[in-house]
């Protein structure tokens, strides 16, 4: 039995990983192939940010289900999605710094002070920077309880994505109001966790 | 229909449709070209045409596939997929209002009176993109003339078909449907004011605005309205679709301008489609010759 868990843990490694390579082979190969499109800058800018959220969001997936399942070994994959998660947030931001605004810091300042959108879509990556720094084991260990609450930051960074989608957004709204959903149902499963560990300790005996 | 061209363009000037496909081969070509037909270039002084000169056009392929028409979806590459089948015949266009002459018309007796000509234009898309489009078509202007509005008629309303069964985007509150645009009737009168039927010498793509549509080149894209089926004179500023949806974002004018900003972007520069770094936007799209339409107006309130 024991050994079946490991096996399926290790398919959904491996699964996972795959899946979370897709979307950049698919930049890849579209861009070789001459497929990215009339404006092939804006085409990589959404496909990483597209990739950055919804990994993100499949990362704050994992604790409901392995509390759902009791299939706790499911927390392993975390770590590999919250890292895919910024590694595409990385790239959406070095897309758009180095391809579309093609190192012009002072516009990449100007629209970080002055444009609400990429104000709270830059915050949201930056967050992410501390939590995939301090992913390692020998982090987790340094850092005990502060470990914890240090990545709460996920939830923060996540609000902000979403505030950042939909600042962009121009007329339909329709595909980031399920993104908003989705957080919004990952967020409130929480919240009965975070009510008991916020109540006394004399509730636990 | 008559198709004539401009009278000032000798006929060795006029690319053959071969030409226009082959992407490299044009090129060179296009240069001169586009010199010759941007109106603005036989006007404006030699800085300006020599810039004009260097415009190259944006490939077919880009034209057409990489567009803004919300009636067949918000992605660039949906209305190409999903206007296949939009159906341009039989089309009428009704002309009302505050017109001597109002009617409704058969798209063909609606075109029949008019030259059409071949005009290389710049078009500046809102979202700080851009491209040169060779289109087809005849002055607003002849038409005006031609309909005699009456001294009560200040401003034209345009109004794109609304059939949501044939337009899949219609049928989702994107924008109040149908989409609805305006001029003023200078600008409307302005002979850089055209009205579209075809681009590339030949006729528009379903997903271009087929059968019929407005380009007013110093405007951002979403003014040149796509699909029309009805032209109104009216007293007061028309209430157009965008801002409807959002008046602060989005003025009745939407002049070009890159010291005005987009509430949520810079429109300083843009992308030319087709190019990697960005480029400065020029004041109108660089159609000066507008400027003085706007003169002694706050273009920062009147956005």
């Amino acid at each position: 039995m024991q050994s079946r868990t490991v096996r399926n843990l290790a398919l959904l490694k491996t699964a996972l990983w795959a899946a979370c390579l897709f979307p950049l082979a698919r930049l890849v190969y579209a861009a070789f192939a001459g497929r990215l499109g009339a404006n092939p800058i804006e085409a990589v800018t959404l496909a990483t940010g597209k990739a950055a959220l919804v990994i993100l969001l499949i990362t704050l997936l994992v604790t409901p289900v392995r509390r759902i399942t009791g299939w706790n070994r499911l927390i392993q994959v975390r770590r590999p999605l919250g890292l895919f998660a910024f590694f595409y947030a990385l790239l959406h931001f070095l897309t758009y710094v180095v391809l579309d605004l093609f190192f012009d810091f002072a516009a990449v300042g100007e629209d970080i002070l002055k444009r609400p959108y990429i104000t709270v879509g830059f915050a949201a990556f930056v967050l992410l920077i501390p939590l995939a720094i301090t992913s390692t084991r020998g982090w987790i260990r340094r850092l005990g309880k502060r470990w914890q609450t240090l990545h709460t930051l996920v939830y923060v960074s996540s609000v902000l994505a979403i505030v950042h989608f939909f600042w962009k957004t121009k007329a339909d709204f329709r595909e980031v109001q399920v993104h908003a959903a989705i957080l919004a149902a990952l967020l409130l499963v929480r919240i009965p966790g975070w009510y008991r560990r916020l109540r006394p300790v004399s509730v636990r005996r | 229909m008559l198709i004539r061209r401009a009278s000032d363009i000798p006929s060795s000037e006029i690319t053959p449709e071969s030409v226009y496909m082959n992407r490299r081969a044009f090129m060179g070509a296009a240069a001169g070209v586009a010199a010759a037909l941007v109106p603005g270039s036989l006007a404006a002084c030699d800085a300006e045409a020599a810039q004009q000169e260097q415009e190259k056009l944006t490939p077919y392929e880009d034209v057409t596939q990489y567009n803004n028409f919300y009636e067949f979806g918000v992605d660039k590459d949906d209305p190409a997929r999903n206007a296949k089948n939009f159906r341009t015949r039989p089309w009428s266009v009704a002309v009302e209002g505050h017109v001597a002459k109002p009617a409704t018309y058969d798209l063909e007796d609606f075109l029949q009176p008019h030259k059409l000509e071949d005009r290389v234009y710049r078009l500046r898309c809102v979202e700080a993109w851009s491209m040169v489009i060779p289109w087809r078509g005849f002055p607003l202007r002849d038409l005006i003339n031609r309909v005699e509005p009456t001294s009560k008629a200040k401003y034209v309303e345009f109004v794109t078909l609304h059939d949501p069964k044939q337009m899949p985007g219609q049928r989702v509150g994107i924008l109040s449907w149908p989409y609805v645009e305006g001029l003023r009737l200078d600008e409307a009168m302005h002979p850089l004011t055209l009205l579209a039927t075809g681009l590339y010498g030949r006729d528009l793509p379903n997903q271009n605005g087929a059968p019929l549509r407005l380009v007013v080149p110093w405007k951002y894209g979403f003014k040149s309205i796509k699909s029309i089926v009805k032209i109104r004179f009216v007293e007061n500023q028309p209430t157009t679709a965008w801002m409807r949806a959002a008046p602060d974002e989005y003025g009745f004018y939407a002049n070009v301008n890159p010291n005005v900003d987009h509430p949520r972007w810079s429109q300083k520069k843009e992308r030319r489609i087709g190019e990697f770094r960005r480029r400065d936007t020029l004041m109108f799209n660089g159609y000066m010759e507008v400027a003085s339409l706007y003169s002694g107006m706050d273009l920062r309130r009147y956005f």
